[in-house]
């Protein structure tokens, strides 16, 4: 007995000392690296810079998307809804079939005998795609909660985690089977061509700023302030705030636990959905696996902004995305090393500061 | 009004509730008094519905609520203020007072409602803006009896609102549910501090160990030598 708690007291003791000592280490090692790339070796100019810090800003954008979900989700059930990402691919698979099927559909004029829907109607195309996104996603959230999640709500958390793990491969091989494992390239209309965008001087070299891009983030940017009002100024938000607080306490007022719980798993999916559908115009491919590494990083993003914080998942999103695209090049390796960036920056936020940017410290209730 | 028969509920194993019965009728305080642990909470849980009776009943109106689920119990008139009055503490006064009223939806009649829970509760005008988590207990337990009342409750359950606080708070809240009892609300007091219950209780019910081993009005309560040795102080 006494020899286990002389043992407990060491490691305390150690962690304390090692914490501040790794991160120091890491640190200091990292900003030696930077600096040594970025000023001596000056293997970039600043239009490249630019240009990395341009498509994580977008890429950002949408992993703040998928990321609110995870914290949405966490905030109220305390779990981590690991097939989230799957959710966002079958958004992505919803909004590219639209676009296949209204490239379909001619609508031959005199000067343009080839002209099909997409391309008369662009806007209604997109409208479309989006609804149809986020519309799949949203229920795909719905039925996901309801199947597979609210029979275990008295069951510990750990039997949910398993269960998202097994969704997310479940829901994954379904869409294999459906759609076929090849990669699909998506038909943006003419308007959003991906290879389009107003050119920027930096240094005297050009930038091209594409419009998927500047879409995308003007997208997200307007769905983000969207959720932040529901969540803020409506009944729904509310309720919801309440349910994550004290759901004994929420059901004393009136508040229908469950029917919170789904609507949350709803607007989770309908934002993944819409971060699909934009991945589908921004980035141009989408299959089966095309939710897993965005949902794997959206969570990473989620609890570096200190998971079932709203504002935090969406700081953590576009800051991960961010570090993803400048930091192969700052620290001068593989530009294939951009996920190992990612999941490093994960490790390094659960040493370093497991509740995360703007995260409370984790209380026992939630842990 | 509200009558509760041959009442068992068991956490687990553990059987809380050993086949209780209590009623209350129209414009009535009815305190159920006891030790910790005697089941007076979780008999309030079972009227609001957060937890199920294994056996018996709860008749309220003369509707029985054994299936009926939490939320719709609230609809039905009945409003808990829970023990460790459970203030929305992230949310402001004014948006815990507004939850209070998440079953209204006239937006003219929560308005008109907030106001006179100002006009009851000054202290809580001055901190409207301030988080729920923030107020000082007393504070908190007036914004929990204001958010009770949102509700327009025809019974109103009240769970150890005397629970950490000074005597002088204690009296002033006791003040306070005598007051909303005399506006017309039946009151349902779970209570340790017996003593301040069987004063302003009609009648009241004492519990031990799952089971009711006394009822009467209080003030034949307040003089009986067993309750006054149990839990008055004993004199």
């Amino acid at each position: 007995m006494k020899n286990t708690s002389d043992q407990n007291i060491s490691k305390i003791k150690l962690s304390k000392f090692l914490r501040p000592l790794i991160t120091f280490l890491i640190s200091s090692f990292l900003l030696y690296r930077i600096y040594e790339v970025v000023f001596i070796r000056q293997q970039f100019t600043p239009d490249i810079w630019v240009r990395f810090a341009i498509s994580g800003l977008i890429l950002g954008g949408m992993y703040a998307l998928i990321a609110i979900g995870y914290t949405l989700v966490y905030g109220i059930m305390f779990m981590i809804n690991f097939a989230h990402g799957e959710v966002m691919m079958l958004g992505a698979f919803g909004g590219y079939f639209i676009f296949e099927l209204f490239n379909f559909i001619p609508t031959p004029t005199v000067a343009d005998p080839d002209l099909t829907f997409l391309n008369s109607q662009p806007i209604l195309s997109i409208i479309l795609a989006f609804v149809a996104g986020v519309t799949i996603a949203g229920l795909s959230g719905y039925f996901l909660e309801k199947i597979a999640y609210r029979p275990l709500r008295k069951a510990p958390r750990l039997i949910l985690l398993i269960t998202a793990i097994g969704a997310s491969t479940a829901l994954q091989n379904l869409a294999m089977l459906l759609f076929g494992p090849t990669r699909k390239n998506v038909i943006n209309p003419m308007i959003l061509e991906r290879s389009a965008g107003w050119s920027v001087l930096v240094s005297g070299k050009p930038v091209l700023i594409t419009y998927t891009g500047v879409f995308s983030l003007v997208l997200s940017a307007l769905l983000m302030v969207a959720l932040y009002l529901v969540v803020q100024k409506t009944k729904l938000g509310r309720s919801m705030r309440a349910v994550a607080q004290d759901k004994n306490t929420a059901a004393l007022m009136g508040v229908d636990v469950d029917d919170v719980i789904s609507k949350t798993f709803i607007i989770s999916g309908m934002l993944a959905g819409a971060a699909g559908v934009m991945w589908d115009i921004h980035m141009g491919l989408v299959n089966h696996y095309t939710g897993f590494l965005p949902g794997i990083k959206a969570f990473t993003a989620a609890v570096m902004g200190g998971i079932g914080n709203i504002p935090g998942a969406m700081l953590g999103g576009i800051l991960l995305g961010m570090l993803e695209a400048v930091g192969p090049a700052a620290l001068g390796i593989d530009f294939q090393l951009k996920d190992v960036i990612a999941f490093t920056i994960l490790i390094l936020v659960l040493i370093v500061r497991p509740s995360g940017i703007l995260g409370e410290k984790l209380s026992e209730e939630k842990l | 009004m509200l009558k509760v028969e041959d009442l068992h509920v068991y956490y687990g194993a553990i059987h809380a509730l050993q086949g209780i019965n209590f009623e209350l009728e129209k414009g009535e305080i009815v305190a159920l008094i006891g030790a910790n642990g005697a089941g007076k909470s979780t008999s309030l849980n079972t009227v609001s519905g957060l937890l199920r009776p294994a056996q018996g009943s709860v008749t309220f109106n003369g509707e029985v609520l054994n299936k009926v689920p939490a939320q719709q119990i609230v609809r039905k008139g009945i409003i808990q203020v829970p023990e460790g009055r459970k203030i929305f503490g992230r949310m402001t006064v004014w948006e815990n007072l507004e939850m209070g009223a998440f079953i209204g939806s006239d937006r003219a009649v929560i308005l008109q409602d907030i106001d006179s829970a100002f006009s009851r509760f000054p202290r809580l005008k001055e901190r409207r803006n301030q988080l729920g988590g923030t107020l000082s207990g007393g504070e908190q337990q007036m914004l929990a009896i204001a958010r009770g009342l949102m509700a327009h409750p025809d019974l109103l359950l009240l769970d150890e609102p005397s629970m950490g606080l000074s005597p002088l708070l204690v009296e002033q809240i006791f003040d306070i549910i005598q007051d909303i009892n005399e506006q017309g609300t039946s009151i349902l007091l779970v209570e340790q501090n017996a003593q301040m219950a069987l004063a302003i209780a009609d009648r009241a019910y004492v519990l031990e160990t799952g089971k009711i081993v006394m009822k009467g009005s209080g003030d034949d309560l307040l003089e009986d030598q067993s309750v006054i040795e149990a839990y008055l102080g004993g004199h």
